[in-house]
This record gives structure tokens, sequence and C-alpha cells, in this order.
């Protein structure tokens, strides 16, 4: 019997695909959904990720990319990934467990517009004491767009000492704009920090005004809040040349929504 | 410079300015002094054409112009700078950044050449030097994690850079401690002390007017102005209080 008949085709009744899009999970390619990537980090050593997904000239269809990494005690795996795709759908997964003494950083950004569903899904599972993860997620949602994040934190029973920070936050540019947020933390040991926060709101108009009042037009002023907003999400990258890289092309992603 | 005439406006249907008539000329630094909740703070606000403020007659003309028509940024353009009682925290943004982004926009409305990036820091060197705020505070993100007199002084700092022709500037002193407020005050003098600018300055204390010698003081009660003075006028508020000098007029 071949593989793919075993998979299972999850459903937006599974809760960690609730955001996702119904109609296309049904059609969309079973072994597909069920395909991940590995990353394996040796102990002690650290690995670096960087993506950059842009907006392609097509609009319709999905994509998922699921990975899953294995941290070895005191490594570290450094992910940064900006989703600025508009196709329909497009779900980036992540499932890292850390051994003894690792360190997991994550910054992501999502940037919608027309009707295009975003999501970025992290498992992060502190199996041995004293591992530490910390994940800051920003979305800029413009048009009919959604930006979503799932994040579920697990830690073991022996995982003492952990300490495991996600901060999520959404600007929703237009009405029709939306973002969700799932923060979800599973925790068997006594001896462990976890600090998690999600807030969508729409820019700070009072910074808006303060920057108006000393002669920036309203547009630019739009343009310098939503670039403090996103760079949040890559301060943690050590080699400021891929950071503000990345920032400068999402800065051209933003200016397509018509900031 | 700057004159007001007959100007009412409103905030959420209240209403808090009620024919306010008021004029500045060029080289004058005009003391706007005043109980609380007389509408100083709306005043600026409405100079400085913040959203939510509504005016609903009278006129302001700002060096010529119909200043109410102007946007925000325009105005600024137009060479008035608002000094904020409670100057707002820009997370991610660098004073450096925030600062020569206002410059150039002013001077690109105005139809000057942008300044380079070497030009613009030695502009705000010169210019926090003045108000002796080190420089390591620019590179930070506006007022983020600045104190209360930090963030006056580094409000003081804009207006040095931007260079505006006229200042209003809305309890500017206060958060100020006896040494940040000599600073500030004497940031003022060097530069609004021109026979070419006009400064409104609204107060609650003396203490400023101490260091900033005002041309001329007026009483703001009940959205009016209903007493204009010297800066002895300002002596009397501070020895008399309100109710007795406005009792007296």
């Amino acid at each position: 019997m071949p593989e793919t008949d075993a998979l299972e085709r999850p459903t937006t009744r599974d809760e960690a695909w609730r955001y996702a899009d119904s109609a296309w999970l049904a059609q969309a390619p079973v072994d597909w959904l069920n395909h991940w990537g590995t990353v394996d980090v040796p102990p002690g050593e650290t690995k670096h990720f960087n993506a950059f997904h842009s907006a392609g000239p097509q609009a319709s269809g999905g994509s998922v990319h699921r990975t899953r990494v294995h941290v070895g005690a005191g490594g570290r795996y450094e992910h940064f990934e900006i989703n600025a795709s508009h196709i329909e759908y497009s779900r980036i997964e992540l499932e890292v467990t850390l051994e003894e003494g690792a360190h997991f950083e994550f910054g992501a950004v999502t940037i919608g517009r027309a009707n295009a569903r975003q999501e970025f899904v992290t498992r992060v599972i502190h199996q041995a004491p004293g591992a530490t993860s910390n994940q800051v997620v920003r979305a800029v949602q413009g048009g009919q767009s959604t930006g979503n994040y799932l994040g579920r934190i697990e830690v073991a029973r022996d995982a003492q000492k952990t300490d495991a920070a996600q901060n999520f936050r959404a600007i929703l540019l237009d009405r029709g704009a939306s973002a969700n947020a799932k923060p979800e933390l599973e925790i068997f040991a006594d001896d462990v920090k976890c600090a998690h926060g999600a807030a969508i709101g729409q820019l700070d108009q009072a910074a808006a005004y303060y920057m108006a009042a000393r002669g920036i037009p309203p547009e630019a002023a739009r343009k310098l809040l939503v670039q403090a907003f996103i760079a949040d999400a890559l301060a943690a990258i050590d080699d400021r040349r891929i950071a503000d890289r990345m920032l400068e092309r999402a800065l051209e992603q933003l200016d397509a929504l018509t900031l | 410079m700057l004159k007001i005439e007959n100007l009412h406006a409103e905030i959420d249907g209240k209403k808090i300015l009620n024919g306010l008539t008021l004029e500045v000329a060029a080289g004058e630094i005009h003391a706007i002094m005043g109980p609380n909740g007389a509408g100083k703070s709306t005043l600026s606000y409405v100079l400085g054409g913040r959203p939510g403020y509504e005016v609903t007659a009278g006129s302001v003309e700002f060096m010529g112009q119909n200043l109410l028509e102007l946007e925000p940024h325009e105005r600024a353009a137009a060479g008035l700078f608002l000094g904020f009682q409670y100057p707002v925290e820009i997370p991610g943004v660098s004073n450096v950044q925030f600062l020569r982004e206002a410059l150039n926009a002013q001077r690109k409305a105005r139809g000057e050449e942008p300044l380079s990036g070497g030009e613009f820091l030695k502009l705000a060197k010169a210019k926090a030097g003045l108000l002796k705020l080190d420089m390591d505070m620019l590179k930070r993100h506006v007022n983020v994690g600045f104190s209360g007199g930090e963030k006056k002084r580094a409000e003081m700092v804009q207006m040095g850079i931007l260079d505006p022709a006229f200042a209003v500037l809305d309890e500017t002193d206060s958060g100020l401690d006896i040494d940040a407020l000599r600073i500030v005050g004497e940031g003022i003098n060097t530069i609004m002390r021109d026979p070419a600018k006009g400064v409104l300055l609204i107060t609650h204390y003396q203490r400023l007017l101490d260091v900033v010698r005002p041309d001329k003081v007026s009483i703001l009660s009940q959205g009016r102005i209903v007493q204009t003075g010297g800066p002895d006028l300002a002596l009397r508020l501070e020895e008399e209080g309100y109710d007795a000098v406005m009792a007296d007029a």
C-alpha cells in the first residue's frame, strides 16, 4: 500500500489548522500537506536560516512549508522569515525540539494584501533543562488579507529552567484586513519562565501626528512606523547587513500595499 | 506673524475656545498663562492641526497664509513648530532618522535641496551640544526611555535642527528640574530670540519666564484672552493668583 494512503488530510476542524483556507485544503495533494523537511543542529553548533517570499505574479493557489528542527544540547537555531507572498493561502510551520541548554531564535513577518491568508505556526518543545526560545512575529495586513500566528510552547516535566518568550503583534492597514493569534502553553515543569503576548491594532495615531507636526507627510510617516514595527522581528539578526537587506525588501513589498 | 481672530474650537462637541483673539508680531515672545482647563493646550493643538479639534468659527493667519487650511505637515513646512507637553515615544525609529526625514521633508516642501547624512549629523551635533544633550541620545529611538526632562530637551534639539520661524511651546517647562529648566530656557533664547521669529510660550509658572523674558504676557481663561500686559503681569499672577488679577481687570 503506498504510504500516502495512510496520510490524513487536515481540515479546519483541527485546532492547528483552524485559520487555514478550507477550500484549498480540501483539494491540495495530501502528501504535500504532510511533507516535513528536517533540520538537525548538532550539539554545540549554530545554524541559521533566512528566507524571503515576495509577491509573485500569480495570486491563486496555496503553499505549505513544514519543517522539523532538532537542536542538540547547547546548540542554536536561528530562523528569520518574511512572507510577502499574496497567494491565497500560505503556511509556514516549524516544530522545534530543544535539548539541554539549546536555543531557538525566531523572527517572522507577514505582509499581506488582496485576499492572501498567511500563517506562521510554531511548536517549540523544551524537552530538556535549561533550553531557551525567543519568538517575535509581526503581521502587516492590507486589503482583505489575514495574518495568523499559532504558537505552541511545550515544556516537558524535567525541562527545568526553561526560558521561553513569544510575542505577536499585528497592524491592520485597511478595514477588511484581519489577524488571528493563538498562543498555547503546555507546561509540565515547575521552575520555568514563559512569556507570551499578542496585540492587534492600527498604526499608532499619536506617533503619526507627532511626525506630521515635525513636517513628515502622512505617507512617509506611515512608512516609517511600519518599518519600525517590522524591524522588531529582525532585531535579533546578528549580521546587520542581512537584517538591513531583509528590511529593505520588506519595504519594497510594503510600497506595493500603497501605504 | 500670527494673527488669531475670534477663534472658536471644540473637541467631542465640547466648546473649549470661545472667541480667542491674539496677535504675535515678529521678534516677539508672547507668554500665555492661565488656570487649568482654560484652553491653553487646546490652543496649541488647534494651531498644530491635531485631528479631533474642530474649529467652528474664527480665523488664524500665519505669515500671510490661512493656517487652518493647511495639513499638519504643511504647517510645519510653513515654519510652525509645536512643542509638545507630552512628547510622543516612537519605538523603532531613531531620533536621527526621524529628524533627518522631517528636515528634508520640510526642505523639499520649500523647494530646497535635502541635506546629506553627513551634513545632517554635523547640524544635529551642534544643536544637541547647545542643549547639553548627548549625541548618543539622538541615536536612540524617539523619546523611548527618556526621562521627562530629557524629552523636553530633545524637543528643543528638534526645534534647533528644524529652525522654525515660529514656535508654539506648550508647557515646555513641565517635568523639568531647575538645571534642565535653565538649559531649555536658554535654548529657547538662542534658537528663537530673533527679530524675524516669534514664540507663543504656554506656561503655568513664572520660573521659565525668569529665563525666557517675554515681551508680552496674556491671560487665557475660559477659552478667551482676558488680559494682556508686559512681563510684570506674570509676576503679579505669581504673587496674587489668577482670581485676584483677573478680578482687577
